[in-house]
């Protein structure tokens, strides 16, 4: 019951996220898409035992949270919902590749556990950039931004009437999940057979929707094909934002900014 | 089920993305052009009722644990398979960008996993061999239930060589396959049965949603095999281009041994020859992975075994410095926006 409450007031949340007034969320959101994408590929291009080199792009997140004025404990508290996975499938790696690859000290490390530290730093700058980036953009915004360049029209169509109506299915799931868990005792009436006809009702409702939706389409002179009307131009500014982020993510790519931080920093004091 | 950013490589990622934005295209081509139109209403709306119908549990007899539905062969008995996997592809975009379920990248793996292959294999060669041209109940149950099964094993099975050809896990094959199919076995039979006992209710109900559906958009197979054919194309000519751009540097421990080389040639000059004729070989050896990578890997191995540790030390201490300096610009920019907004 509250998970689906907090899942609905989730995606309500980050919607109000994306309609905030600063200079992130006022870009063209195919200059936000594209350079997301950018580093995204920059930052998994690395090898499997890159940190240090991986540090340095944090500075793409962080720039845009505080710019776009977002809430960074809320999308790190949903980044770590998703963590599991990634742990899941990377935690193999110190079980399966022992060999000593670090000495720091006396303290050794295998190869699997700086892989390992290497999947998890990957994750947090890719899954948490995705985030940012609906957070300052918005879902519709997206939508607009993969029609016009160049997604059939009918899948970003699908994706608009998808995240319209969402809202209003979950919030008739999360009553009936309401009514069913206030008449079920001792864990009765879960079972999958009430499961499948409350499933089974919810679908030929969603389908009785549909039509009515289908012909409030229809008297509005829908002709089977879909018109999208919003002007999004690209400009000055967004030229600069994507080639500067981009030129910064692949310095970053060739040079390893910590390294050579690092080095200055070492041989300045020792 | 869904892979994530940080598991893939670049050329793996964007060979699936290609095929998974060719079937989109090929898909939505096949929905404009089909005459009843109350499917471009009714996949949107489907989409949202896959989402919801997943906030609702139900407990599994004998284990405690609850299940939910699953999406891609509920749909495609709906729909048909090309709306059927449109929607699919809808659903994870939301996923991805919402839930950070999935990646932008991982994006297409996870489309083609969890919509390819029940829509376009399990659908129309299991699901429709056993319920045939005049479905009867049981026919639907066991077609939904064995198609749902089977087709979350092939995309199971896509997560694992997705994943073992981008090289960032260690896991070897026979594991991989190993911790992967049973569990999506047992998650398979359980999604199978509650898919096969929604669309049991819904023939029982309004029977004809479930006939119309596959004379809406027959399977044409001659179509089918120009997408096949079209989109193996795609593959070997993205999966070739791209993979030579990744071959320059192959893994992390090449890209890390040329690096360090690179850094170090003015104390040892003959690692730069080494580095040097590596790039040389990887550039011009046809499978530049294949012929030397045992070799090249211990040489790798013993090379950053033998690195002082003034070098990883050096990145560390960067590294976190790099940090400090992120999280200050963080809140640095922070309070000029902040003082900006209040203008």
């Amino acid at each position: 019951m509250s998970r689906i409450k907090t899942a609905f007031l989730d995606l309500g949340y980050m919607d109000t996220l994306s309609n905030r007034d600063t200079p992130v969320h006022n870009l063209d959101p195919r200059a936000k898409l594209l350079t997301t994408l950018i580093f995204i590929i920059t930052v998994i291009s690395f090898g499997k035992h890159e940190i240090s080199a991986l540090v340095p792009f944090f500075i793409f997140p962080a720039a845009i949270i505080s710019i776009g004025n977002l809430p960074f404990y809320y999308l790190f508290r949903k980044l770590l919902i998703v963590t599991p996975f990634a742990i899941m499938i990377g935690i193999f790696n110190p079980l399966i590749d022992r060999e000593i690859l670090m000495h720091i000290g006396s303290f050794s490390i295998s190869g699997g556990w700086i892989s390992f530290a290497s999947i998890m730093l990957r994750f947090a700058l890719t899954a948490g950039s995705v985030l940012v980036l609906i957070a300052c953009t918005g879902f519709n915004s997206v939508c607009m931004a993969l029609d016009k360049m160049g997604a059939p029209r009918i899948f970003a169509v699908q994706l608009l009437f998808l995240y319209r109506y969402i809202f209003v299915l979950i919030n008739e799931a999360s009553r009936v999940a309401n009514a069913r868990s206030l008449r079920s005792f001792d864990g009765k009436g879960k079972g999958i057979k009430v499961f499948s006809y409350l499933l089974g009702h919810l679908l030929l409702r969603t389908i009785d929707r549909a039509q009515r939706i289908h012909l409030a389409m229809l008297c509005r002179g829908f002709d089977g094909e879909i018109k999208i009307r919003r002007r999004l131009n690209i400009g000055t500014k967004e030229v600069l934002y994507t080639l500067t982020w981009s030129a910064f993510f692949i310095l970053m790519r060739i040079y390893n900014v910590s390294q050579l931080a690092g080095k200055f920093l070492t041989e300045f004091f020792l | 089920m869904h892979m994530a950013d940080a598991l893939i490589s670049p050329a793996v990622g964007g060979t699936v993305w290609a095929a998974s934005a060719g079937l989109i295209a090929y898909c939505s081509k096949k929905v404009r052009d089909d005459v009843d139109d109350i499917k471009i209403p009714l996949m949107g709306v489907a989409g949202a009722f896959i989402f919801a119908a997943q906030m609702i549990n139900f407990t599994i007899p004998g284990t405690g644990s609850s299940g939910h539905l699953g999406g891609a062969m509920i749909l495609s008995i709906l729909l048909g398979p090309y709306a059927a996997f449109l929607t699919m592809a809808s659903i994870l975009t939301v996923q991805a960008l919402f839930f950070a379920d999935g990646g932008l990248l991982a994006l297409g793996c996870n489309i083609f996993n969890l919509g390819f292959f029940p829509c376009f294999i399990a659908y129309p060669f299991i699901y429709k061999l056993i319920a045939g041209e005049k479905p009867t109940q049981n026919r639907i149950l066991l077609g939904a239930t064995t198609a749902s099964i089977l087709g979350l094993q092939m995309g199971a099975f896509g997560v694992v060589l997705e994943t073992l050809f981008s090289g960032i896990s260690e896991l070897p094959f026979g594991t991989f396959v190993l911790l992967m199919q049973p569990i999506h076995l047992a998650i398979g039979i359980v999604e199978g049965i509650v898919t096969a006992s929604v669309v049991s209710f819904v023939w029982k109900s309004r029977p004809e949603l479930i006939q119309k559906a596959p004379l809406a958009s027959p399977a044409n197979r001659i179509s089918f095999k120009y997408v096949l054919a079209g989109f193996l194309v795609a593959t070997v000519l993205t999966g070739g281009v791209l993979s030579w751009f990744a071959s320059s540097h192959p893994d992390g421990l090449e890209w890390a041994v040329f690096h360090t080389t690179g850094k170090e040639e003015l104390e040892a000059p003959g690692h730069k020859v080494y580095s040097l004729l590596e790039k040389i070989q990887e550039k011009t050896a046809f499978l530049p992975d294949y012929n030397f990578r045992t070799t090249k890997e211990v040489e790798a191995k013993e090379q950053e075994v033998v690195m002082d540790s003034g070098t990883t030390v050096s990145g560390l201490v960067g590294g976190a410095l790099v940090l400090v300096f992120a999280a200050f610009i963080g809140f640095a920019l922070k309070k000029r926006s902040g003082t900006g907004s209040h203008l």
